[in-house]
């Protein structure tokens, strides 16, 4: 078992950080599910510091104008579109 | 009865000639096809039309290859044997009470069935070895960096490349020819695979191949699969090649590292699903952030609900160190762990899967059972190496597939290495 035990009002609090509604069953199953799940994560406790060696390099391009996507075409796939905006709900 | 490899049906033509000329393709619904639908295998994306091809489309086209259709897969890539789509399972061409794998398991079956010559898969912890494994045909997941990004809708974008699926070694190395090479509008593409010439390279020849054998990846597998893979290397020592054993006691974490990494970068990913720029908006009205998250709940399935959840999770303040971090020097030491064993060998290989194809439903009820087996495929993505699944016999009448993995840029030598296997 985890040592971060998972419960109920934790899902919830996730959820809502996430944005995801759930209903009560999910809640429910995801909770025993996440206790599961988390508590094979703590395998990676035993993980030995180990020295990255990223050959990381920044990849540069000349700053041009070059055709993009047309504002009908931006728009094709949006719900609810207004003089030639994306529309969403109101914000409070 | 349909195997319902396909989401959307249609036929693209692409240009008159090209090293793909009068080859079918099937490619995967989450590689964005202009004018034609893209749904990721999600409800959310049920309408959702794309205004642009992805790179991968474009080359192609431009090769003379007709697209077929777009294929079925688990919903955002997540799952391993198409059952997560919101368009119900794929069922797997050579048993049809079975899984055929996933995600890209569309693919795969449209293959295996001779629906498509050829199919494009994408692969973030083993989702074209998986399929290609489980339907008894030939997948490579290419090094990161080999093919073009640009167009697929993201998952995991550390870990996932687009690659081929194909019935032969050769036909897999000629498709991933005219799809590898640098894009300007993927920063993470590299020089190599610019006029590479893979199928050249299924010549059959592993004299003097030495290959390495994690005894990490093979224990606890199941004794047919096992037995199928031995077969297959003492193949290739009688063509002239030699194995050993080698241990990689880092991947026995790679799985958790995995899934931390890949649900985290989910989490982040996937938050552009709003339902007000593209997908299902549900027309709620109230407070946006209710809004966005009753849109949510009503366009994604189950799985992708959980691991966006447990990538918020291990993101959040309190849990990142924990998580995210060990997961990142996990990562590191796979890496690490496969720099050596290449140091005295030209390949590593293991069973692709550790078991044969699921029974239809059977995974279903528990994540954790069914993460556990991606073990053979996910460190690939961790230490961003090419490999193939390669068919390697059966098991009770079901395919087997034998994994080979190559240095860093050495499809070369997987696609020489599986064309033996072919023998």
């Amino acid at each position: 078992m985890s040592d971060t035990p998972v419960d109920a009002d934790e899902v919830r609090h996730v959820a809502e950080l996430a944005r995801v509604d759930l209903d009560e069953d999910e809640v429910e199953e995801f909770a025993a599910q996440f206790a599961d799940i988390l508590g094979y994560f703590d395998a990676l406790d035993e993980v030995p510091e180990v020295d990255r060696e990223d050959e990381l390099v920044n990849v540069m391009r000349p700053d041009e104008v070059r055709d993009g996507l047309s504002q009908e075409e931006a728009l094709s796939n949006a719900a609810e579109t207004e003089d030639g905006f994306f529309k969403g709900p109101r914000v409070s | 009865m349909s195997l319902n490899a396909f989401i959307t049906k249609e036929t693209l033509d692409g240009s008159d000639d090209g090293p793909l000329a009068g080859k079918t393709v099937a490619v995967k619904d989450n590689i964005s096809t202009e004018g034609l639908r893209t749904t990721c295998g999600s409800a959310m994306l049920e309408d959702y039309v794309p205004p642009y091809d992805a790179t991968v489309v474009e080359l192609l086209k431009g090769a003379g290859a007709t697209i077929v259709g777009k294929a079925n897969m688990d919903e955002f890539g997540m799952g391993t044997t198409t059952e997560t789509s919101a368009f119900g399972p794929t069922k797997n061409p050579v048993d049809e009470s079975r899984v055929p794998g996933g995600s890209s398991g569309g693919s795969a079956a449209a293959v295996a069935a001779g629906e498509a010559d050829l199919a494009l898969g994408t692969d973030t912890g083993g989702s074209i070895r998986c399929p290609a494994a489980f339907c008894g045909v030939v997948g490579i997941k290419p090094t990161y960096g080999l093919v073009s990004r640009y167009g697929l809708v993201a998952y995991a974008n550390s870990l996932e490349q687009i690659g081929p699926i194909a019935p032969t070694v050769e036909d897999a190395a000629a498709l991933l020819d005219v799809i590898a090479g640098p894009d300007d509008r993927d920063g993470t593409t590299r020089d190599a695979g610019a006029d590479s010439n893979y199928a050249a390279a299924a010549d059959g020849d592993v004299d003097g191949l030495t290959i390495g054998v994690p005894t990490e990846f093979v224990e606890g597998a199941d004794e047919g699969v096992e037995a199928a893979f031995w077969a297959a290397l003492d193949e290739l020592e009688a063509q002239g090649a030699e194995y050993r054993e080698v241990s990689m006691p880092s991947v026995e974490k790679a799985v958790a590292a995995y899934y931390v990494i890949a649900m985290s970068e989910a989490s982040s990913n996937l938050a552009r699903f709003d339902g007000v720029r593209y997908g299902k908006s549900g027309g709620y009205d109230g407070n946006w952030n209710e809004a966005f998250a009753r849109a949510r709940e009503d366009g994604f399935g189950s799985e992708v609900k959980r691991r966006i959840l447990l990538g918020t999770y291990a993101l959040s303040a309190g849990y990142h160190d924990k998580y995210y971090a060990k997961a990142q020097d996990a990562r590191a030491w796979v890496k690490q762990d496969f720099d050596e064993a290449f140091e005295d060998v030209d390949v590593v290989a293991s069973p692709t899967m550790p078991v044969p194809p699921f029974e239809l439903g059977e995974s279903l009820d528990d994540p954790l059972q069914m993460y556990l087996a991606d073990a053979n495929t996910v460190p690939v993505n961790l230490a961003n190496l090419p490999a193939i699944s390669v068919p390697a016999g059966e098991t009770d009448g079901l395919p087997v597939g034998l994994q080979l993995i190559g240095p860093k840029f050495g499809e070369e030598t997987i696609v020489r290495a599986a064309s033996a296997v072919e023998n």
